[in-house]
């Protein structure tokens, strides 16, 4: 998984079946140490998570286990919400 | 399977249901000389592993769930081994991790 911090929400009228009543949220991968890493992807929302939160999201083919039996088509998924992350202390 | 090193912890309260209480460690993979290769992951620990201890990474999702033993957890890598020691017998860069 990598962390990552919600920038948006995205919304698509017309999308596959599969996808209908998923929320799909923007989100910038980020290093341990708050840089950006990468561009934003777009990513299915399994916890209910909100533009400016930090959280932790899934890719590949786990992205679209959080809604099993359905399989939305999804490379991936937001599945927790991050409240603080410690490093470890650099000597 | 890649070596890695635990450089931190992370603490979710709400993470879905399928990975509640699920340990979730940042892991720096490295190379087996010791130096940082890549970006940092998120992984599950299924073995105990801590901060500072140089670990058994796979990043794959089939493996990580089979680590967390639940069927279907939207996970893409966990630690599943604490390294004790690296023997690297060829010098000559052949060792391709």
């Amino acid at each position: 998984m990598q962390l990552a911090q919600v920038i948006g929400d995205v919304v698509a009228t017309i999308k596959d079946a599969n996808l209908t009543g998923h929320k799909l949220l923007l989100v910038q991968p980020i290093a341990a140490d708050h840089t950006p890493v990468g561009r934003p992807v777009v990513a299915l929302d399994a916890v209910g998570a909100g533009v400016g939160e930090h959280v932790f999201f899934v890719r590949g083919r786990e992205a679209s286990f959080p809604f099993l039996p359905a399989e939305p088509p999804a490379d991936a998924c937001v599945v927790g919400i991050v409240d603080h992350w410690d490093l470890e202390t650099q000597d | 399977m890649q070596i890695g090193r635990v450089v931190g912890t992370v603490v979710s309260t709400h993470k879905h249901q399928k990975i509640e209480a699920a340990t979730l460690l940042i892991v720096q993979p490295i190379t087996p000389d010791n130096r940082p290769k890549g970006q940092t992951v998120i992984a599950v620990d299924s073995v105990g592993a801590g901060v500072g201890e140089t670990v058994l990474l796979v990043i794959e999702g089939k493996a990580a769930g089979e680590a967390l033993r639940r069927k279907g957890a939207p996970v893409d890598a966990a630690i599943i081994g604490i390294i004790d020691v690296i023997d690297v017998v060829e010098a000559s860069g052949a060792v391709g991790l």
